[in-house]
């Protein structure tokens, strides 16, 4: 629902390097979300031809890595996916905690010429 | 034949966000003002919530920035109980972000002491991803919403700072698990205080009350000590901000 400012934000982070880089358009930005983060990547692909018209970003590949969220065990620190109304560590069975992994939301790098 | 390169970005899309709301953050800190963000599902009693925490908050102004997609229902009731409001419609996005508050909290006056509640949008999914400067992250859950909450919806209760779980009073008439919603609070965050109340009633709120105002009065300490530092900064920052946000230069990634 709210990718669309949110590929705004994109389409401005790889302008703003490809300037610096000194060159004329972007024409690939990859980029790193995690599950958990709430982005939808469909949605960023459909919102960046869109809104990437006109800009150096215009006609840019988008290249997107998925990462699946992982819990910590709190006993014996197996990291391991959730599975669905459960936090119990596959390996002990003891619950495991929130780690950073799957909430990534970054550009990872831009290819431009 | 173009020459391409690749650029190695590392770069966050919510760090401007961030920034701004770190920005926010320390603007209403320098004023004494703990920054209180709510959020919950639609109906889960979020202004009610405020309005009972209100009847207990001793030496520490109230000021309330209220978010909806549409409606300034909530702002009209809590105006006419003579709480300093402020209404934000975002008209369709599911969340508020660090750029509205700056921009409100710009035209606001901080005169005293005090706690700025801003009630986010209803909704248990957006607004856990945006920061919006607060210090504390209030969520309110409620025993109707069912106990598997935590499971479906793991980073409002990841992040709260303080889970309120509402209309206890409905207990006996609901299978509402309190075991297992508190299995899933824990897993996800160990620490979290849970105050059990009843908007309907009034019961657990002067305990949360209390909560908040002990978080409101570490502020205090915290910024005393800052104090010499504040000063060579100058007040000027702190009200000539709203009118450009040039945060364009490249963020450390964490």
């Amino acid at each position: 629902m709210h990718e669309y400012p949110i590929t705004e934000q994109i389409i401005k982070i790889a302008e703003k390097h490809c300037r610096e880089a000194g060159a004329k358009k972007v024409t690939k930005v990859k980029l790193v979300i995690g599950d958990y983060s709430g982005y939808v990547g469909d949605s960023v692909h459909m919102y960046f031809d869109l809104i990437g018209e006109g800009t150096l970003c215009e006609g840019a590949d988008v290249e997107i890595r998925h990462v699946k969220p992982k819990l910590k065990c709190s006993q014996c620190g197996e990291l391991f996916e959730k599975k669905l109304m459960s936090f119990a560590c596959p390996k002990c069975g003891a619950d495991g905690g929130p780690t950073d992994i799957g909430k990534e939301f970054y550009i990872e790098s831009i290819e431009v010429e | 034949m173009h020459d391409v390169r690749k650029i190695d970005v590392m770069e966050g899309i919510l760090d401007e966000n961030d920034h701004i709301a770190q920005h926010v953050k320390e603007h209403l800190s320098a004023h004494g003002v703990l920054i209180v963000n709510e959020m919950g599902a639609p109906g889960v009693g979020k202004t009610t919530t405020l309005k009972n925490i209100f009847k207990h908050l001793n030496g520490y102004k109230p000021y309330v920035i209220e978010g909806d997609i549409e409606s300034d229902l909530d702002t009209q009731d809590l105006k006419g109980m003579g709480i300093d409001t402020h209404q934000i419609n975002t008209y369709g996005a599911c969340h508020l972000d660090a750029p509205m508050i700056d921009h409100m909290v710009d035209h606001m006056e901080f005169d005293e002491k005090g706690i700025l509640f801003i009630e986010n949008i209803g909704n248990l999914v957006c607004p856990a991803e945006f920061t919006i400067g607060e210090h504390v992250m209030m969520l309110i859950s409620t025993v109707t919403e069912g106990s598997d909450k935590p499971y479906k919806y793991p980073l409002a209760f990841e992040k709260a700072d303080i889970i309120i779980l509402n209309k206890v009073d409905l207990i006996p008439y609901l299978d509402f698990d309190e075991e297992f919603f508190m299995k899933g609070v824990r897993a996800l965050n160990k620490d979290v205080p849970v105050f059990k109340v009843s908007g309907k009633t009034g019961e657990g709120f002067e305990e949360v009350a209390q909560w908040l105002m002990e978080r409101a009065g570490r502020l205090e300490v915290k910024e005393h000590s800052h104090e010499h530092h504040h000063e060579h900064h100058s007040h000027e920052h702190a009200h000539d901000h709203g009118h450009s946000h040039d945060h364009g230069h490249t963020h450390e990634h964490k």
